[in-house]
């Protein structure tokens, strides 16, 4: 390199950049990606992510199961989604290019660690023959630096073994496309400084790193041309970076500190819930109660029973874990009392792809419990708005004394977006209302309690032990409705399977209306639930910019659904439902309301892309006659 | 607590009738349950009755308190959590030996080592009385039940060597026969801070009827029964003319004029180590041995509620109570204009 001194290339402007880095699990490819993600949202971009990691903590490594990847999609306007193609893929060994150079758009940047291309890594990867030579990455910018060799280099005089040296050559790559793509250094340095604090030559190493790759940048022929995505003209506020766990969290503590009782949560480690757990295991000063229980039915248990004495109670899980709970959700339903069971949904059946997305759940959250047992369904559309949809199932399971399901995924899990913080005055409060006087009179004139009788909404009252005078006995057996005594009389049942579903349908009323975002006046409708929210308003703005017209109604309530939306649907000419499962919400739909909804699906553990859904959108406008 | 009203066994029972067969044990049980409360000075509407599913699960709608019936095998997870939330309250579990050793067993033991504050009853007829009379995980070797027409194959288990195993801090035997152990055995749980387990010995008389017969009738007891008294040496018979030894770590019955009474091993429940505790529930696995009842282990313990506070309370005076606005900006954040 001592032919080319630091010069100064041109920097070209681009609206956006998909970046994909991709290595070893022992790479630290997450952290890599998530360090790019900070500094570019505190740059001021729009972005979003999509972290995918193997299952195995420690697959061998070098091999193809062992690859780690973390996309992020940084852009000067408002997106959606992590993007549907990589332009950019930075890949740290040869099992990484095999396995994610596919995605790869055509014409893009390959950014590799030469390093890693020896005949070792090419053959556990199951390359023939080496790729930076044979051909097979002709149509694309390649970059080759040899990142650990540079790395040991300029860790050579700071005391730290080679061996540990290289371990910081994820940040010689950070050092790297932070150059070329135009992003702030200091971010990066103070992270270092504060992360690492009390280990100085782990400081140094990866400082060293970072430097080496920026100076790579600068110096060496690199034959990419040097990009920047300008800050996005985003809402004012403040903002910060949130994943779809952590927005949960702070939605559950939030809903605690406006319904002024303490929180519960019961739960047992299972990917990709543990995250909410670890997070509010932290929170002790807001009062917030973990229980790292035996297995999920104790954990929902002891959610119930902490609700049963006045806190707000969850449970946290994944798909395996909601099928064990099922049997005490019922339980719930049975003695009517508030219960917040999240279900962050991941590929099944059974163990299925743990670290990967799916969304099929819904029919389980629905159905999944023995006898007559309805009960509220939200779902999150998006990382931060997780936060809300978590106040949301809070509202309605104390205002509603129900157990309600929230459903996330294993995306917005893990998936971050900048998030305008909320101001916490303008947060809705939650109303409690403990019961603290008796409510009927008996026939002997008695003033007594009766804990199942009701009041317009046809909700009982929440009256907790310790108490006075409102001692009460309530279990899962049948009881007659009002004084809650134990009855098996036949019209008492069939009285109560209709109470209780009534109660839950009447919530139709305490929810906000299906709207249409783009044109009601379009011929086709799109209908969506949780995560696929992103790509399909991505899809939307794609078509409308097109110059053609789509309707747009996504819906945070599945249980009971939105007053409205029989009418609403009958307007349009043609309904899609896109879904990560085989046609849920698309068979609910048809079921309630007779509507023609046309499915379209995705079970690959992966996010819909927006141009998939374009092109389903295509096909239903074009039967239409819409297209012109 | 002294400004605790003043009440009587009425104020305790409820107005339902009472639904066990007419001879089941479980009605002695609630007797003696009923007559101690307005003993222990506690508010009936600060006292709950948690169970999961079984005869034996019925107890809490005959107990004018806060009543939680929940389902099979769960209750010491639901009190688990109630307990955790509301340290305020005395919080009883009852359930069956199907219920709590069955299909609950993982909450039990669970419950037993993390010490929640929990006074729990199990109720051991060594019968699935509900359902009408199938072998349990106590039955007997041999058992002849509807499930097992040709004689059970299981090993049983033995209730106290169970909780023992599970770290338990509090452990006692009583048996449905003399209501003046169960409310002593029942009181010294109620007292004790952390998880508290009372095993009651109990008469099925419909499906397993006479299971601990040899044991409990009048004219047994003193020879079959070896009743622990911290303290004390473990004697038993009319004239305390047995005793039990300790020999190469294991626990034998001796008659008292052979061995001298200074060779009986001392009971004391206060042992941090269970070994000798464990060695005692080992003494009888069938009952027609001498077995022993009484108070096997009682050791203090940090209570599992208690704890979580005091992290709450250590938190809060070295965090501030908490900031939901300082909260949502406690990550990096940027401004756009
Ligand atoms: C999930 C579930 N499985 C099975 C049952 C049926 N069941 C009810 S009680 C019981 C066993 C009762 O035996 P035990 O716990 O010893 O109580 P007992 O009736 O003897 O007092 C069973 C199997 C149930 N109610 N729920
Ligand atoms: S079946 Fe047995 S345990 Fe159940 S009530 Fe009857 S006698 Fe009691
Ligand atoms: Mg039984």
């Amino acid at each position: 390199m001592t032919e080319t001194s630091a010069r100064t290339q041109e920097v070209r402007t681009t609206d956006g950049i998909v970046l994909r880095f991709a290595g070893d699990s022992g790479d630290g490819m997450q952290l890599t990606g998530d360090r790019f993600t900070s500094a570019s949202a505190l740059f001021g971009n729009d972005l979003a992510t999509l972290p995918e990691f193997p299952a195995e903590i420690r697959a061998p490594a070098g091999t193809l199961a062992g690859v780690s990847s973390f996309q992020v999609h940084i852009s000067d306007h408002d997106i959606t989604t992590p993007g549907d193609a990589p332009t950019v893929l930075v890949a740290m060994n040869p099992a990484a290019l095999l396995s994610d150079l596919h995605l790869l758009k055509p014409g893009g940047t390959v950014i590799v660690n030469a390093d890693a291309f020896n005949e070792r890594n090419l053959a556990k990867a199951g390359y023939e023959s080496d790729p930076l030579e044979d051909g097979s990455l002709d149509g694309y910018t390649v970059v080759t630096a040899p990142m650990t060799d540079l790395t040991k280099r300029a860790c050579q005089d700071l005391g730290v073994k080679p061996r540990e040296a290289e371990r910081s050559k994820n940040f010689f790559a950070l050092g790297l496309v932070s150059w070329l793509y135009s992003r702030p250094v200091k971010p990066t340095v103070d992270w270092i400084d504060g992360k690492f604090a009390g280990r100085d030559t782990v400081i140094a190493a990866n400082k060293a790193a970072f430097a080496a790759g920026h100076a790579f940048g600068e110096t060496a022929e690199l034959g990419a041309s040097r990009l920047m995505v300008q800050p996005a003209a985003l809402e004012p506020g403040t903002y910060t970076n949130i994943n779809g766990n952590t927005a949960l969290s702070w939605g559950l503590i939030a809903a605690s500190q406006q319904a002024g009782i303490p929180l519960f949560l019961g739960s047992y480690p299972i990917t990709p819930a543990s995250d909410v757990l670890h997070e509010l295991a932290r929170h002790k000063n807001f009062g917030v109660r973990t229980l790292q229980a035996e297995d999920e039915i104790g954990a929902v248990g002891a959610a119930l029973g902490a609700a049963y004495g006045g806190h707000i109670g969850v449970t946290t899980t994944s798909g395996p874990g909601m099928a064990l709970k099922a049997e005490t959700v019922g339980l719930a339903v049975s003695l009517e009392v508030p219960l917040v069971v999240i279900d962050i949904q991941r590929g099944g059946p059974s163990t299925g792809l743990p670290t990967k997305t799916e969304a099929a759940d819904l029919l389980m959250a629905m159905y999944g419990r023995h006898g007559e047992a309805p009960l509220p369904i939200v779902a999150a559309q998006s990382p931060s708005d997780c936060f809300f949809t978590a106040i949301e199932a809070v509202r309605l399971a104390v205002e509603h004394r129900t157990p309600v399901i929230l459903l996330s995924d294993g995306y917005l899990a893990n998936s971050s977006e900048p998030w305008r913080i909320p101001d916490v005055k303008q947060l809705d409060s939650i109303a409690v209302n403990f019961a603290s006087k008796p409510n009927h009179v008996n026939d002997e004139g008695e003033s007594v309690f009766w804990p199942f009788r009701r009041d317009e909404r046809l909700v009982r009252p929440w009256a907790i032990p310790g108490t006075p005078g409102l001692m009460h006995r309530i279990g899962g057996i049948e009881k007659e409705d009002g004084s809650g005594n134990i009855s098996y009389e036949p019209d008492n049942h069939q009285a109560m399977v209709r109470l209780r579903a009534e109660r839950i349908a009447l919530i139709a009323h305490h929810i906000p209306p299906a709207e249409v975002v783009g044109d009601p006046d379009a011929s086709v409708a799109v209908v969506s639930w949780g995560s696929t929210w992103g790509a399909i308003t991505s899809a939307r703005r794609r078509i409308e910019s097109a110059g053609h017209r789509l309707a747009h109604i996504h819906l945070r309530h599945l249980n009971p659904l939105p007053a409205n939306l029989g009418d609403l649907l009958r307007s349009f000419e043609r309904v899609v439902v896109p879904e990560m499962n085989t046609g849920q919400l698309c068979r609910m739909l048809r079921a309630e309301f007779l509507v023609d909804a046309r499915s379209v699906t995705k079970v690959s553990g992966q996010p819909f892309t927006a141009a998939e859904l374009v092109e389903a959108c295509w096909e239903e406008i074009g039967t239409t006659g819409a297209a012109r | 607590m002294t400004d605790v009203p003043v009440t009587t066994r009425k104020d305790w029972a409820t107005d339902q009738e009472v639904r066990w067969c007419p001879g089941c044990g479980d009605y002695s049980i609630l007797t003696a349950v009923q007559l101690l409360m307005p003993e222990l000075e506690v508010r009936r509407e600060d006292t709950v009755f948690v169970s999961g599913i079984g005869c034996a699960a019925r107890f809490p709608y005959y107990m004018n308190t806060y009543g939680l019936h929940a389902i099979h095998g769960r209750s010491p997870a639901v009190a688990t959590g109630l307990a955790m939330a509301r340290g305020d309250l005395h919080v009883w579990v009852v359930g069956g030996d199907g219920d709590m050793m069955s299909i609950g067993g993982n909450h039990l033991i669970h419950a037993l080592r993390r010490n929640v504050n929990l006074n729990i009853l199990l109720f051991n007829n060594q019968i699935y009385g509900l359902t009408k009379g199938q072998y349990s995980p106590t039955s007997e070797r041999g058992k002849v039940t509807k499930s097992t027409p040709h004689g059970s194959v299981e090993q049983p288990f033995n209730a106290i060597s169970l909780a023992l195993g599970a770290e338990a801090s509090f452990v006692a035997r009583t048996h449905d026969m003399d209501r003046g152990h169960m409310q002593e055995m029942f009181r010294r749980a109620h007292d004790h801070p952390g998880a508290a387990f009372v095993e009651v010995f109990q008469n099925c008389n419909v499906f397993n009827d006479g299971a601990f017969a040899a044991l409990t009738k009048r004219d047994a007891r003193d020879s079959m029964l070896i009743d622990l008294c911290h303290g004390k040496p473990v004697r038993f018979g009319a004239d305390g003319e047995f005793g039990v030894v300790m020999d190469g770590g294991r626990p034998r019955v001796v008659s008292v004029a052979d061995v001298g009474a200074d060779a009986l091993v001392v009971h004391d429940e206060t042992d941090p180590d269970p070994s000798v505790a464990f060695a005692l529930s080992r003494l009888a696995n069938t009952n027609d041995v001498p077995t022993p009842i009484g108070v096997f282990r009682a050791v203090e313990r940090s209570e599992y509620g208690s704890a979580v506070t005091s992290q709450i309370a250590a938190s809060q005076s070295k965090a501030g109570p908490g900031d939901l606005h300082k909260l949502l900006h406690s990550r990096p954040t940027w401004q756009v204009a």
